[in-house]
């Protein structure tokens, strides 16, 4: 038998489940679901160093109390929650907001549904029963330890789905708001199915309304995108910058289908990305771009998983990093081509830019290729801003601090413009902007 | 008060002295040209000047209107009104050219106490200095000298130099890399700046620059320091006797 040494942070997370389990929603198969997921989080226990997918994202030494899981909100809580997510309003999106691990009807635009678009809370979906979507919704990586422990304890979430042949006009935003004052852990996990033909926008949005001190936000995403669909994903992690945030999306992808992501990091004192793409039909594309602005203590760790399993596919990664300060940015980026995946085509490229002489940049890049007729590559790049290019700034009147916040928006911009919609790229702008400002 | 003065300076690049003790003196006005063969440290002369970064100054001074140049950030020079147009001019992509003058010269703006200008009203001033410079619209959307020729690089400098008016400009080695048509337009644009008010030192190795940038006074470099001092006359005297007497003399 294996027996495996649990950390004080392990047992204390196997008292929590025990303790909130029968009041988790969904009964039955998904209860047994979330009993399998706990035990296979126990037998691989909090992440740590010695296992190579976290070797630079140390739970053990991060993740260092467990904090109780969040209360539903209170009115209160959904009035603070109501201003954050006010402030940061993004114009023509369909907003739905999760406060404090709780879909929030009242703060949410639920009005005048498009044609062939279903919402629901995750909460209603598993306690209705309606066994084929818990079913998917629950379909949990159990072989992550952070993907099991999320399907163990998810409390509530959205399930979106959009009917074949749908073009959603407006975007729909997943905005994730911690409100408590007490610092707790929310666990929320959603759903997205594109059908055929479907053409979709989605926003994911973490943030923390005033004054909301250390919390932990552990989410999980399951996207299914149908043959010949489009979505185009944007996330931005502007959580307090003690809050702890492991998330993870799954998606699957049908044939001739495209994917086409971006993932910004400002805030957060230990996050952790986990995007895993397997390619299920052929012909499809994925293109993923992110760039994650960092300083301070920060620790910010984007790790992608793409899973060439069929003929023809295209995948492009393009990550970037701007880290200041002590903090620490982590990248890992592994593509498996398996024996059938002939043609295709998968690239891979990480640049972080170091502001100071303590900040730190792992990347990771992993090939394992097993067709012989495809196109494969990677590249990495790592160093500080261009000292040619800042005197020539100075020599022009710039401050050192504003020659560098015009190379570091730059170097941004390059990743900012893979956005399609101009709306949401205009916000990636002014979050960036945000941070550089915060740095002057 | 002199614009610009060096005295006695000493400059070093790691432990290796450059300039052994150099002075030189300009008045408002002047037109002073520096030649001297490679190597000779005019380059560090003008790097010093505006402040390059991983030049140790050992001896003497650098005095601005009478202020220790030496003391100030390079973007404070800058602001002051000392300019330097580079030998080779940097490319930044991602930053447009207008947006990176925009920025650069509220800076200066700023640094002096004066209003920042407003975009429609830093367009206009850009729109004619441009025009007035033969520098195509479309160069200034484009990333600074991303994908820019040589002489259109040099025109950029120049442009530069127009739009934010210093009392004082460094040119290094300006004919570097352009052909006699560059030359000759670069050349014209940098003598409609001359003006009882402002100076130029023109540091070049080559006399051909001169005929078309023609000086007050000639000084020649060798080894650190000023070996010789004249009028435009000396230029031309260069021409024909070359260098090697001077390295002889130093």
């Amino acid at each position: 038998m294996n027996v495996v040494a649990k950390t004080e942070t392990g047992r204390a997370l196997g008292d929590t489940f025990a303790l909130v389990c029968d009041r988790l929603p969904g009964k039955g198969k998904i209860s047994d679901q979330r009993r399998q997921a706990f035990d296979a989080y126990e037998r691989l226990g909090l992440p740590h160093r010695r296992i190579e997918d976290w070797k630079y994202t140390d739970l053990r030494a991060l993740m260092r109390e467990v904090l109780p899981l969040a209360p539903a909100p209170d009115a209160a809580a959904l009035k603070r929650a109501a201003a954050a997510a006010k402030s940061r309003a993004i114009d023509g999106v369909r907003r739905l907001v999760l406060v404090d691990g709780t879909f929030a009807p009242a703060l949410s635009d639920l009005g005048k549904l498009e044609k062939g678009l279903s919402i629901r809370a995750l909460s209603e979906v598993l306690e209705t029963g309606d066994g084929a979507l818990s079913a998917q919704a629950f379909a949990s990586d159990n072989s992550n330890p952070m993907i099991a422990l999320n399907g163990a304890m998810a409390t509530d979430g959205v399930v979106v789905e959009i009917a074949d042949g749908t073009v959603l006009s407006r975007p729909l935003q997943i905005v994730h708001v911690a409100s408590g004052t007490t610092p707790a852990a929310m666990f929320t996990r959603s759903l997205l199915r594109l059908g055929r033909d479907v053409g979709a926008t989605l926003v994911e949005s973490y943030l923390a309304a005033d004054g909301v001190k250390a919390y932990q936000a552990h989410d999980a995403l399951v996207v299914a995108i149908g043959d010949n669909a489009r979505l185009d994903h944007v996330r931005l992690v502007e959580d307090t910058v003690d809050a702890f945030n492991i998330s993870s999306a799954t998606v699957s992808l049908g044939a001739h289908a495209h994917l086409n992501t971006f993932g910004m990091t400002t805030g957060g004192h230990v996050s952790r990305y986990q995007l895993t793409v397997a390619f299920a039909g052929e012909g499809s594309k994925v293109e993923t771009n992110g760039v994650n602005l960092i300083k301070g203590t920060q620790h910010a760790d984007t790790t992608l998983f793409m899973d060439h399993a069929v003929p023809d596919c295209t995948s492009r990664e393009i990550f970037r990093a701007v880290v200041d300060g002590r903090a620490h940015s982590v990248f890992q980026g592994r593509i498996i081509v398996r024996p059938d995946a002939q043609k295709t085509d998968a690239k891979m490229m990480t640049r972080a830019l170091l502001l100071s002489d303590e900040a730190e940049a792992d990347n990771k890049p992993e090939l394992e290729i097993f067709a012989d007729d495809v196109t494969c590559g990677h590249g990495a790049t790592t160093g500080a801003l261009d000292e040619s290019l800042l005197f020539y700034m100075r020599a022009r009147g710039l401050p050192e601090k504003e020659a560098q916040a015009l190379l570091i928006q730059a170097f941004v911009g390059e990743a900012i413009e893979t956005i399609v919609n101009d709306d949401l790229r205009e916000v990636a702008i002014s979050t960036a902007q945000r941070w550089l400002e915060a740095r002057a | 008060m002199s614009l610009l003065e060096v005295k006695d300076l000493k400059v070093r690049v790691e432990e290796r002295e450059i300039l052994h003790g150099l002075s030189l003196t300009v008045n408002p006005g002047e037109v002073h040209a520096i030649m001297g063969p490679n190597g000779s440290g005019k380059s560090t002369l003008s790097h010093v000047i505006a402040g390059k970064p991983g030049y140790e100054v050992t001896g003497g001074q650098i005095l601005f209107r009478g202020e220790d140049l030496l003391e100030m950030e390079p973007n404070e020079r800058a602001a002051k009104g000392v300019f330097l147009a580079f030998q080779y001019p940097v490319e930044i992509p991602g930053v447009t050219t207008w947006n990176f003058l925009h920025a650069a010269l509220n800076a200066q703006r700023k640094a002096r106490g004066e209003d920042e200008m407003s975009s429609p009203a830093f367009l206009k001033k850009v729109r004619e200095v441009a025009k007035s410079l033969n520098v195509p619209q479309d160069m200034l959307k484009r990333g600074v000298n991303v994908g820019f020729s040589g002489g259109e690089k040099k025109r950029n400098e120049i442009l530069q130099m127009a739009l934010f008016e210093p009392a004082v400009c460094i040119l290094d080695e300006m004919d570097s890399g352009l052909d006699i048509d560059a030359l000759r337009i670069a050349a014209d644009g940098v003598n409609a700046l001359r003006s009882p008010e402002r100076a130029m030192v023109v540091i070049t190795h080559y006399q051909r620059l001169l005929n078309y940038i023609v000086p007050d006074y000639v000084h020649v470099m060798s080894k650190g320091r000023v070996v010789k001092s004249g009028g435009k006359e000396l230029a031309l005297e260069l021409e024909e006797s070359g260098y090697t007497q001077f390295e002889d003399a130093a």
